[in-house]
């Protein structure tokens, strides 16, 4: 394995490992199911215990 | 909860690993005194020697006094959380942070005449330059991000910290790697590598530090009572975690000997840069931001009364920031030794950064809609929301810095001192300073502030000081970037690199003055918060909301 092969990986498969890490990313923020985990998960900080 | 159950052992668990640690600890470091040629070493020895004295000394007394409150408590009691430590973290926080103001206008003023170093080597703009920036951002920003840390991770997972004396242990551990770190600065102990300057044994004794912060935090986590994980815990996190494998991976050295102050680094040439940039530029990324944003996604909320603008946004903003910065450590080495694509990177990264930075500032400010009224009655809000807009400002500033074009004006001169200083004194210290005066009255027990009149002074203060700082900066690098470039018509350079510096003069006493007045703010702080604690309030007219507004006597 060389320079090349190294620099060769990280410039195509690099991206392609982050775009589907960004995609996750979304997929779980926007998910419809997990609104109303969320919608609480917002309050956390203002529940007085 | 296994504390009531385990009533019996006086002593918890981690007080005795921590106890038998310490022993080892003062073995170890007295034969190093003893067996080194390098007196510098021998200092550091000793000091470490008596730190781990008063540590076991703490221990010994913590066993004697354990003995008197441990009654019989009912299991189901509500959770008693560990706020002790974090009330000496707030302390901590603000001794260092003015420590660390004070050494930084000393050099600003240096800068401005430099005759103020007294020809004395420890006030050597070199030796105490490192001190200024370790006192800031890890002396100051690193125990307001454990204090704060530990208090959200408590209060969001409805769980106290796990172990008696692993948190005392992260807390009195961490400032005694930053006294090792600036007496070692002061003594000219370096690895010359920048934010990372203390040397081998300083870096392996933070690491230790570190790791048990993790697990306090992690076994927080594990603890909750809460099932979700409040987003500003992850933040904490991605900080904590994030630190501990840029730290590590940028400290692999090779000591001398095991009783020299000197180590060399693995990496050599451009892959030394790189690793020391990829540390660099994530310690902006992790530490002054990650762990500063977990502060704004806890502290905005609870203060403006509402809940964060879209939890959703904060998800992305989580992702995409964590997964971005990393990558963008090669802009500062544009036009190096440093393969193009490389730098091409680096820059592409920083501009793609734009996106989850402005999407959480815009998750911040917009908090306080239908509250902006706030802003006109609580001066700690207002603190609160101008260091979203320094954040903005300031992370808009960076990725135009970052393209390669711009980069070429702007490296290597003040203008890099100015955007810095909009970061850390508009973004990091202004949150601080906010969520410092939203825990003092939580954790003494105090109704309100001593003085909001007070807090609005700082306010004011220390927000002209930082516009005296930046605009100053802004004019002097674009000056000096400009003389350094400008050539004359037979094609020589037009300026000697005195020349430049004469023309900055002017500009540095603009920013000392503004620095000045960020200090002053400081210790405008300092004595209200002090005041807080004691639990003394201000007679002054209300600027509080009317909802808001507490009895006269409520306080004592």
């Amino acid at each position: 394995m060389e320079y090349n092969d190294i620099s060769e990986f990280s410039r195509t498969w690099g991206l392609v490992y982050l775009v589907a890490m960004f995609l996750a990313g979304i997929l779980y923020a926007f998910w419809p199911r997990n609104k109303s985990k969320f919608d609480h998960a917002a309050q956390i900080p203002l529940e007085d215990d | 909860m296994t504390r009531e159950t385990t009533a019996k052992a006086r002593l918890s668990i981690d007080g005795w690993v921590t106890a038998a640690a310490l022993v080892i600890g003062i073995f170890y470091a007295i034969l190093t005194a003893a067996r080194t040629e390098d007196p510098l070493m021998s200092i550091h020895a000793y000091i470490f020697a008596g730190a781990f004295l008063l540590g076991i000394f703490a221990i010994i007394k913590a066993y004697y006094d354990s003995s008197e409150h441990q009654a019989n408590k009912p299991a189901d009691a509500p959770v008693e959380y560990n706020l002790d430590v974090i009330k000496a973290g707030v302390i901590a926080s603000v001794f260092w942070g003015i420590a660390g103001f004070l050494a930084g206008d000393t050099l600003a003023f240096q800068l401005a005449y430099p005759d103020l170093n007294f020809d004395v080597s420890f006030f050597n703009f070199g030796r105490l330059r490192p001190l200024h920036t370790s006192a800031v951002i890890f002396a100051f920003g690193g125990n307001v991000l454990i204090a704060t840390s530990f208090y959200v991770v408590q209060r969001t997972c409805k769980a106290r910290m796990p172990g008696d004396f692993a948190p005392w242990f992260v807390f009195w551990g961490y400032q005694l790697f930053i006294v090792i770190a600036a007496t070692g600065y002061l003594m000219g102990i370096t690895q010359s590598k920048e934010y990372a300057e203390p040397e081998w044994y300083a870096d392996i004794w933070l690491t230790i530090v570190w790791v048990v912060y993790l697990f306090v935090f992690l076994g927080t986590l594990w603890k909750r009572r809460e099932p979700h994980i409040y987003v500003a815990n992850w933040f904490y996190l991605a900080f904590i975690a994030t630190v501990a494998m840029l730290h590590i991976i940028n400290n692999l050295t090779v000591p001398v000997s095991w009783t020299s102050t000197k180590s060399y680094i693995l990496f050599a040439g451009v892959q030394d840069a790189l690793v020391q940039w990829w540390y660099g530029h994530n310690a902006v990324g992790f530490f002054l931001t990650a762990g500063f944003l977990g502060i704004m996604y806890y502290f905005v909320p609870k203060r403006a009364g509402r809940p964060v603008y879209s939890y959703r946004l904060s998800i992305v903003h989580f992702w995409s920031l964590i997964f971005m910065y990393i990558w963008a450590g090669p802009h500062h080495l544009h036009y190096t030794a440093l393969p193009d694509w490389a730098q091409t990177l680096g820059m592409t990264f920083s501009i793609m950064l734009w996106m989850p930075s402005w999407g959480g500032m815009i998750n911040g400010l917009m908090t306080l809609s239908g509250a902006w009224d706030k802003l006109r009655t609580d001066p700690v809000l207002r603190m609160l929301v101008v260091s979203i807009a320094f954040y903005g400002m300031s992370t808009f500033e960076g990725p135009v810095m970052a393209i390669k074009a711009v980069n070429s004006l702007s490296h290597y001169t003040d203008w890099t001192i100015g955007h810095v200083h909009s970061g850390a004194l508009g973004w990091v210290a202004f949150v601080s300073f906010g969520a410092l005066y939203c825990l003092v009255p939580w954790l003494w027990n105090r109704t309100q502030l001593y003085s909001l009149k007070l807090v609005s002074y700082h306010f004011w203060i220390a927000t002209f000081g930082i516009l005296l700082y930046i605009t100053s900066m802004w004019v002097s690098g674009i000056l000096q970037g400009l003389m350094w470039r400008a050539y004359d018509e037979l094609g020589f350079l037009e300026y000697s690199f005195v020349e430049t510096v004469e023309a900055m003069n002017p500009l540095y006493w603009i920013r000392a003055i503004g620095g000045a007045f960020f200090l002053i703010g400081a210790l405008i702080m300092a004595y209200n918060l002090w005041r807080t604690a004691r639990g003394d309030v201000r007679e002054e007219r209300r600027l509080l909301s009317p909802e808001s507004v507490p009895s006269p006597v409520a306080a004592e």
